[in-house]
């Protein structure tokens, strides 16, 4: 066992917490609500996120035993568990990000660091500081082609891709877990800049925001 | 569009993705107590600026965000090859200029200034002196 400090960052009373789409979607006296929308965008507000930082080999081992599943080994690959709710994200040749519902995340990273024993290794929780944005519907990618010089065809970004790059000039982790779903990874402080850009973005296709 | 292929990420990515961080297989001095200033010096603040080959460290500052290095023409802008760190270019100075002696075509379109066209060494010449 490591003799790392660590904390629950969830409070265990009933304070609010705000995601960082709070002011954005506050300041909007109503959600963008088209007929027939091209995009469906929506926040998946307080998931648990971790980044996992270490060998793969004994990572893989520590992450396949705790939360049965694999480690993604191939560089920009993606994977989730059956039910969708938690992913593994290879990020570079020694980080990965791992996402799982809100209130899953410091269990699991004791559970990892038990796992982990003395290996040479480090966890973060990052939840505080970024949030996801799903983009759904036709034009999806048609807003994600005006946004990014990522070549997201087809053919070059399946199911089970996700890339770190540049979204109109902001750093996003940009991923495709489903056939017609898209997830924009982006920091709080981006939040804001990055939804306005979205909206604007889709507003040709028909944009609705659900909660 | 102008392509950079990362040897970590194993895919060609755009360049506003990258930051170049300077010469490359900087060795530090391994026994600094008793290095001379003039090596400190040399290992410190000077760099190669050749005109043909160089090697050089970038970074992909925006997706993986490692290091790696890069072989590049600084005359042609061309990057001749990218590997990561730790490990030796496979195209130097030397097996350049033994291409370039055996009559091996040298890729085109990596012409970006006016001066380093070939057909423009005269005016080159003729503007320097
Ligand atoms: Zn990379």
């Amino acid at each position: 066992m490591s003799d790392v400090k660590e904390f629950e960052t969830r409070p265990a009373d009933d304070s609010k917490a705000e995601s960082p789409l709070a002011w954005s979607l506050h300041e909007q006296k109503s959600l963008p609500h088209a007929s027939n929308p091209g995009v469906i965008l929506s926040e998946k507000p307080f998931l648990g996120h971790l980044i996992l930082r270490g060998g793969a080999i004994v990572m893989d081992e520590a992450v396949r035993e705790v939360m049965g599943m694999a480690l993604p080994a191939r560089p920009l690959a993606l994977v989730s568990d059956d039910s969708g709710e938690r992913s593994i994200q290879w990020l570079s040749p020694d980080e990965w990000l791992v996402i799982v519902p809100g209130g899953e995340e410091f269990a699991l990273e004791q559970k990892l660091r038990q796992s982990l024993g003395q290996s040479h290794f480090s966890i973060v929780n990052v939840g505080g500081g970024q949030t996801v944005l799903s983009l759904k519907g036709k034009a999806s990618r048609d807003v994600l082609m005006k946004s990014i010089s990522y070549d997201v065809h087809e053919e070059v970004f399946p199911v089970g891709k996700g890339v770190s790059t540049v979204f109109a000039k902001a750093t996003v982790i940009l991923r495709r877990p489903e056939e017609d779903g898209w997830e924009l990874v982006i920091r709080r402080s981006f939040a804001d800049y990055c939804y306005r850009w979205l909206l604007d973005a889709a507003k040709e296709y028909g944009v609705s925001v659900t909660r | 569009m102008f392509y950079i292929f990362c040897p970590y990420c194993k895919e060609h990515r755009e360049e506003e993705e990258f930051h170049p961080r300077g010469q490359a297989h900087l060795m530090r001095p391994e026994d600094p107590e008793n290095t001379s200033d003039e090596e400190w010096g040399d290992y410190l603040f000077f760099r190669d600026n050749p005109r043909g080959i160089h090697h050089e460290m970038w970074v992909h500052s925006v997706g993986c965000r490692k290091f790696f290095n890069i072989t590049r023409n600084t005359v042609t802008y061309e990057i001749l090859e990218t590997y990561p760190m730790g490990e030796q270019p496979t195209i130097t100075a030397e097996s350049e200029g033994v291409r370039l002696e055996q009559g091996a075509q040298v890729a085109d379109g990596g012409w970006q200034t006016v001066g380093a066209r070939p057909e423009n060494k005269a005016l080159n010449e003729e503007a320097s002196s």
